[in-house]
């Protein structure tokens, strides 16, 4: 079959011009990699010398540049004839390798975490091989875990509310569905940060068990952070009337994101706070 | 390479008329390469920005071979000193030279134009993605260059880098450069994939992709799945050097093992991640200069797929010797044995492509034939290292050194020059010397089979590798490869003769400058390419 394939020669010189959206040159993308760069290196100087300002300047930079970049993006989105369906269908793939590439993330926490939940003679210093590690107390995972279990699944209905709402094109209902599940998103928030306040570890110097738990939620709860964040976008976009029923891609990333956060937290329920709970727990 | 005036083309005319007022002109300098959102020149930059890291690891390897030249040598002042030198050659080498070249540079240049599209699906983002390559460069030379250095080595274990063993500030540049450049390569990933699901010309089925677009988006998945994995390690190092947690602290309970796995889970792939597009470079050059379509089109493709899919789960094969159990010897060594199978097909297409055909010598068929030759020797090794047995014999050693030096640094880079002889008129408008290009890869591959094929003897020999020193027994070979160093490096001196030769020529070159073997998209627009190409879609039969 090779014979015929991919040859220049047979290719056609139609007058059709390409569907595709040209970006004008573009700064900020300069501005993102080096404020990376300063949050990179704000954070080592930060550890080694406690000096925060390069790391704070970073931060805002990352902040700022976000801003402006997708607020272009939106613009964009509103001007006819850039966003033709099939750019529309390529900020899908893009959305959706995004969350595939985070999943893999994930996985590298869990890794480590199971390392040691299936084979705890792996700990190091002849610690005896049962996990969690001897004199570990756990939280109690029918505590705050189980509401926050709720909460989450509860959010993940609701912005399924909001969006229905939007398809019926009742964007009233869109805003209300949108709000409760960003204050949603904001009670977990509260009740992780209680938990980590009144953890029965420490993170600093605590072992291998607080690490591979820190670790793995912590990064949860800072996908839930931007995630809401990623709501509250929407919700301000929703206010403003920028969606429609046909179009609203913004919207829908942002539900598949908090499904993605949504589906994490349920393994972490289920494998570190219940399977890896202690005989005795606190909570 | 014929040398007439290009043909005028319809789609030159409204490049820049039409839709001129839309930075569809080519802008000027800041605009242009600063806030570029145009795949060609990113494609530019990469390239260049290869060059320049390429040179970089090249000094760091001439220095490497200067104190190895004669035992007991003084030329590097401490074995500290060693150390931030090889991780640095292999950090830069990997990440700075080879995947920008490859991926980022013929990447950008060539899947948008082979699939007929006008660009790749996020413009914006690819610029990211390349900036924080740089940002990312910078720190691999503060780790390098800050106090002691990393040292490391590129596999950063612990526990050589944790904060009791390096407690600089160079090491942690290091990590966060790898978490730099492995952003760049995710983004660049997910926008390979976006642009090839999404913008093939009509026409242009998956099953007629060029190859080429077949290995960057088998390489581009890869790194999409490899490099988060990647960045979840380097997290839990840094925060085992910085914030006092316990991942890979055996003291807290942790193990380094784990690091191990997680680390080559990242690396199994990255090494297909440098030799699929290579890949993907032979089979066009190997094709356009036979004069024949290539052998086994679909088996070439899907044995890309299945290497893609099997490197994900042979990474212990790197950890023979790191306390797993012999279960998992064994399954490794099986499973990594498997990978020749795909990898065997690849030869035999190439060879059989070549077979019956009308070969042509030209420079990017030189370097094509010499890929295949020395990774044929390069694999042959690997099957060899893939032993279990065998491994704990040669773990470590120069054996290994040889074997992954005759894939990559006379694999990949062999594919990279035949990209870049094959490519440049279309990228440049202007032909190379074909003569110094002979030049050029005769010196290279006499220089680098002089530099690797002793080390093969030097391993086996028991010869460990990163020492910079090495009893009087071992001085034969290593000064024979030390020569072959030197060759090589003195090639380069003429790969930037002819870089000269190319930016001054005033011969200005045809679309198709290779004649009737080069059938992929990229030959049907003119030399070099414009600005912007397809602006109207072409319809692919």
């Amino acid at each position: 079959m090779s014979g015929e394939v991919h040859t220049a020669t047979n290719q056609i010189k139609s007058t059709v011009p390409h569907p595709y959206h040209m970006v004008d040159p573009s700064i900020w993308p300069v501005l993102g990699a080096m404020s990376a760069m300063c949050v990179a290196g704000g954070i080592i100087f930060a550890a080694h010398f406690g000096n925060f300002i390069l790391l704070a300047v970073g931060l805002l930079g990352a902040m700022s540049t976000m801003y402006v970049w997708w607020r272009d993006v939106v613009r964009e989105s509103a001007t006819p004839g850039l966003h033709k369906m099939i750019t529309q269908i390529g900020l899908r793939y893009g959305m959706a390798l995004f969350i595939a590439s985070e999943v893999m993330f994930f996985v590298s926490f869990f890794w480590n975490y199971f390392n040691y939940f299936f084979y705890p003679d792996k700990m190091g210093y002849a610690m005896a091989p049962v996990w969690p590690p001897m004199g570990v107390t756990t939280i109690d995972p029918f505590a705050i875990p189980l509401f926050n279990t709720m909460v989450l699944l509860l959010s993940g209905t609701t912005v399924t509310w909001a969006h229905h709402c939007l398809l019926e094109g009742d964007n009233k209902g869109t805003v209300q569905g949108l709000a409760v599940t960003v204050m949603l998103g904001l009670a977990f928030l509260c009740g992780q940060a209680w938990e980590y306040t009144h953890s029965p570890f420490n993170f600093y110097h605590g072992g291998v068990f607080p690490s591979a738990f820190f670790i793995a939620t912590g990064f949860h709860g800072f996908h839930v952070i931007i995630g809401t964040g990623f709501l509250i976008v929407c919700l301000v976009r929703a206010m403003r009337h920028q969606f429609t029923p046909q179009r609203h891609f913004g919207f829908e990333a942002a539900a598949w994101y908090w499904h993605f956060v949504d589906v994490v937290w349920l393994f972490l329920f289920v494998c570190i706070y219940y399977l890896g709970r202690s005989a005795i727990v606190a909570g | 390479m014929s040398s007439t005036t290009h043909d005028d083309h319809a789609h030159n005319d409204h490049t820049h008329d039409a839709h001129g007022d839309h930075g569809h002109a080519k802008p000027g300098f800041v605009r242009r390469w600063l806030m570029s959102t145009n795949h060609k020149d990113i494609g530019t930059l990469y390239i260049t920005s290869a060059v320049i890291a390429g040179c970089v690891g090249g000094i760091l390897s001439m220095l490497m071979r200067a104190q190895l030249m004669y035992p007991h040598n003084h030329i590097i002042s401490s074995g500290t000193e060693w150390n931030a030198i090889i991780t640095a050659h292999g950090l830069i080498m990997i990440f700075w030279m080879v995947m920008p070249a490859l991926i980022g540079g013929f990447g950008n240049w060539f899947v948008p134009m082979m699939i007929g599209a006008p660009d790749m699906a996020f413009p914006r983002l690819n610029n990211m993605s390349f900036w924080f390559l740089v940002m990312g460069f910078i720190f691999v030379m503060l780790g390098l260059l800050i106090g002691d250095g990393t040292g490391a080595g590129w596999t950063i274990y612990p526990p050589l880098d944790n904060a009791r063993y390096s407690p600089g500030i160079a090491t942690d540049f290091s990590l966060f450069s790898l978490h730099l450049a492995g952003i760049s390569s995710l983004l660049g990933a997910i926008n390979f994939i976006a642009t090839i699901l999404n913008m093939r010309a009509p026409g242009m089925t998956m099953h007629k992709m060029p190859l080429f677009v077949w290995a960057i988006l088998v390489t581009a998945f890869l790194l999409l799945l490899a490099i988060p994995v990647l960045a979840g390690a380097v997290t839990m190092l840094i925060m085992d050097r910085n914030f006092g947690t316990s991942f890979f602290e055996p003291a807290g309970g942790g193990d380094p093992v784990l690091f191990q796995h997680l680390f080559w889970f990242f690396g199994h792939p990255e090494v297909y991640i440098m030799i699929l597009p290579a890949f993907g470079v032979i089979s066009h050059v190997v094709s356009t200069f036979s004069k024949k379509p290539i052998f086994g089109y679909l088996g070439m493709a899907y044995a890309m797929v299945i290497i893609g899919f099997v490197g994900f789960v042979v990474w212990a094969h790197h950890m023979f010797v790191s306390a797993i159990s012999t279960d998992s010897r064994v399954y490794f060594e099986v499973a990594t044995l498997v990978i020749a199978v795909p990898t065997g097909i690849k030869i035999f297409s190439w060879i059989a492509t070549m077979w019956g055909g009308s070969i042509e010598f030209k420079t990017p068929m030189l370097w094509a034939i010499g890929f295949i030759f020395l990774f044929v020797i390069g694999g042959a090794t690997g099957v060899v290292l893939a032993n279990a047995g065998l491994d704990q014999e040669l773990h470590n050693d120069y054996f290994l050194i040889a074997h992954f030096h005759y894939v990559l640094s006379l694999g990949a880079v062999f594919a990279i020059f035949a990209g870049f002889y094959y490519w440049i008129g279309k990228m440049s408008g202007h032909p190379y010397p074909e003569f110094w290009g002979k030049v050029h890869f005769w010196t290279t591959f006499i220089g680098v089979n002089l530099t690797f094929f002793p080390q093969h003897f030097l391993g086996l020999a028991g010869m460990p590798r990163r020492y910079p020193d090495y009893p009087d027994a071992f001085a034969g070979w290593n000064f024979v490869s030390s020569v072959g160093a030197m060759i090589s490096g003195a090639s380069t001196a003429v790969f930037f003769y002819i870089l000269y030769r190319i930016f001054t020529s005033k011969e200005k070159l045809a679309d198709n400058y290779w004649g009737e073997g080069a059938t992929t998209l990229e030959w049907a627009v003119p030399s070099p390419a414009p600005h912007h190409t397809f602006e109207d879609v072409p319809v692919i039969q």
